[in-house]
């Protein structure tokens, strides 16, 4: 017993001190830690290069802290007057976004001869951009304040929001319970999402009173305990953990949602580590070559299909040629929540081919997402786009002397 | 002027000037502000985005607001001719220091008024009867030559009539 405890304490040191050594490494190159963390996942799991035995079980009970404070946190970001707000203005993009980027994923596991409950978990993947990899690109290519950024924004909460009825729906489904039951999960969820928002946005004040900001020992423990709680609950409902999770988050707001914000921040950051390096770990390395080409066709295809959607929302915004194309591009890199959704099915035991295409695919899109994004700051991409403009308008131009 | 939310992130203000030109402040929800100035060719995209501090922010919108002000009384002063705008400085041994505006009874004594008057770089525009004096105050006063000469001995205090 005394024995394990040590070497449990020797592997999550070495294994954390390593994660923060590759995250330093990884911000000079301007990549984010979660492609690195995977890779880590990867080399210390069941036939990497070293394997971690002591710390399975604290891995394992950390990733399920990690989703669920991954999505608290997701939740405090936005207002739920945002969210409903958001929902009028930007509903008929969200759903291109759905259709455009949902649906290539599910035909690309039936292609692949995978059965309809692994469509759903792919479609999920394809669909979901990483608003957290996202938003750093955003602030890191100094692009917060630009016009096109709104339309990115709202493409993303829409996703974060439908995520509240995709997860207790594939949930459900991966439970064996059938689809009848999955669309009862779906109406409890809808419900309890509603009345969540409504009671936010009425009633947000008091239950923010309710926990007060001077004590920040107490905040940090009740806010925890309070999103461990109801996110627990939701699972036992089937909702999924991490939407309870991200109710709790949209429901607490003012000031206590700042303060909480910024004391689970550190948490966030280590268990969310926690989570992406659990995920590498229950994914054989040797299992990836295999699915590397199909899943370079699938990022390939629904990175095109983003900047489709990009290109599109923007337009709805009117807003010109180089900020559709921008984002399009931002909008390409998906992956927590992908690698949440795919996490699932690992836990239901899905397709054994899911688990390493999804760390593949995301392991793509997250690298090379953020990259091309940077696209339409280089010279001659702004030529390019320059003469398509003046190729536009010299068609357009005739027109009005026809008349 | 126009607000956009940014989900997530804060809101932007923005704003199209005659000249074409789009400058914007994005204000993050933290407590951080940038001032973006917005591309000619392309008006979607940012230029440059500046982040401010509360102070830098706040220095900024005083020379803005502030010049606004007496951008606005030199334009009246263009309009009616003989009619001057004169900024006085509070002299330091003024008997109005810590008293009202109303004592001075400068309007019904020299027919000028005081429009504003500025105090720790801030503007405060037609200040009433009841408004205090404080050290350090600079008045705006609105009149003819002998009427603003009439103002700035009241306040000094050496005005016999």
């Amino acid at each position: 017993m005394e024995h394990h405890t040590t070497i449990l304490l020797i592997e999550i040191g070495a294994l954390l001190f390593g994660l923060g050594m590759l995250g330093r490494l990884g911000r000079r190159f301007g990549l984010s830690p979660i492609p690195l963390y995977l890779l880590a996942g990867l080399a210390f799991g069941q036939g990497g290069l070293v394997s971690l035995r002591a710390s399975t079980e604290f891995t394992a009970v950390g990733a399920q802290i990690g989703v669920v404070l991954l999505l608290v946190m997701l939740g405090l970001e936005y207002s739920a007057d945002e969210l409903v707000g958001n929902l009028r203005s930007a509903a008929p993009a969200g759903l291109i976004d759905m259709l455009l980027n949902a649906l290539p994923g599910a035909a690309f596991a039936l292609l692949l001869g995978w059965d309809w409950k692994a469509a759903l978990v792919l479609a999920g993947i394809t669909w979901v951009s990483s608003s957290g990899v996202i938003a750093k690109v955003l602030g890191d290519l100094g692009r917060v304040g630009n016009r096109e950024t709104p339309v990115i924004l709202s493409v993303l909460v829409i996703e974060d929001l439908a995520m509240a009825f995709y997860l207790p729906v594939v949930t459900a489904v991966l439970a064996g319970l059938g689809l009848a039951s999955g669309l009862s999960t779906l109406s409890v969820a809808v419900v309890t999402v509603v009345a969540v928002l409504v009671v936010a946005i009425r009633y947000g004040g008091e239950i923010s009173r309710f926990m007060s900001v001077k004590d920040p020992e107490a905040l940090l423990l009740s806010v925890l305990g309070l999103t461990l709680f109801i996110a627990g609950v939701a699972g036992e409902l089937k909702v999924s953990e991490a939407v309870g999770a991200f109710l709790v988050g949209i429901a607490i707001s003012g000031p206590v949602a700042h303060h909480a914000t910024q004391m689970l921040t550190p948490l966030r950051d280590l268990f969310a580590a926690v989570f992406f390096v659990f995920f590498g770990l229950s994914t054989n390395p040797a299992d990836i070559p295999p699915v590397l080409l199909p899943a370079l066709g699938l990022a390939v295809l629904t990175m095109l299909t983003k900047v489709l959607t990009g290109y599109l929302a923007a337009r709805r915004a009117g807003i010109a040629l180089p900020g559709r194309v921008r984002a399009g591009l931002a909008l390409m890199p998906r992956g927590e929540f992908s690698v949440v959704i795919a996490g699932l099915a690992v836990a239901y035991g899905v397709d054994s081919r899911l688990a390493p295409l999804a760390t593949a695919y995301v392991l793509i899109t997250v690298v090379t997402g953020p990259l091309l994004a940077r696209l339409p700051d280089y010279a001659w991409f702004k030529e390019i786009i320059r003469k398509r403009m003046a190729a536009q308008r010299a068609a357009q131009k005739p027109l009005p002397s026809m008349e | 002027m126009e607000q956009t939310p940014l989900p997530g992130i804060g809101v932007r203000h923005d704003l199209v000037t005659s000249s074409g030109r789009t400058v914007g402040v994005v204000s993050h929800r933290n407590g951080r502000r940038d001032l973006v100035l917005y591309d000619v060719d392309d008006p979607d995209s940012s230029l440059a985005s500046i982040p401010l501090t509360d102070d830098e922010a706040e220095a900024l919108a005083d020379v803005l607001g502030a010049s606004l002000m007496l951008g606005q009384l030199a334009g009246l002063r263009q309009q009616a001719a003989g009619l001057l705008t004169e900024q006085i400085a509070l002299p330091a041994g003024s008997p109005f220091v810590g008293r009202r505006l109303g004592d001075t009874q400068a309007r019904s004594r020299t027919t000028s008024s005081i429009v504003a008057v500025l105090r720790d770089r801030e503007v405060i525009a037609s200040p009433g009867p009841e408004f205090r004096f404080e050290a350090n105050d600079v008045v705006v006063a609105v009149g003819t030559r002998h009427g603003l000469d009439g103002v700035t001995a009241i306040l000094a205090g050496d005005d016999d009539g």
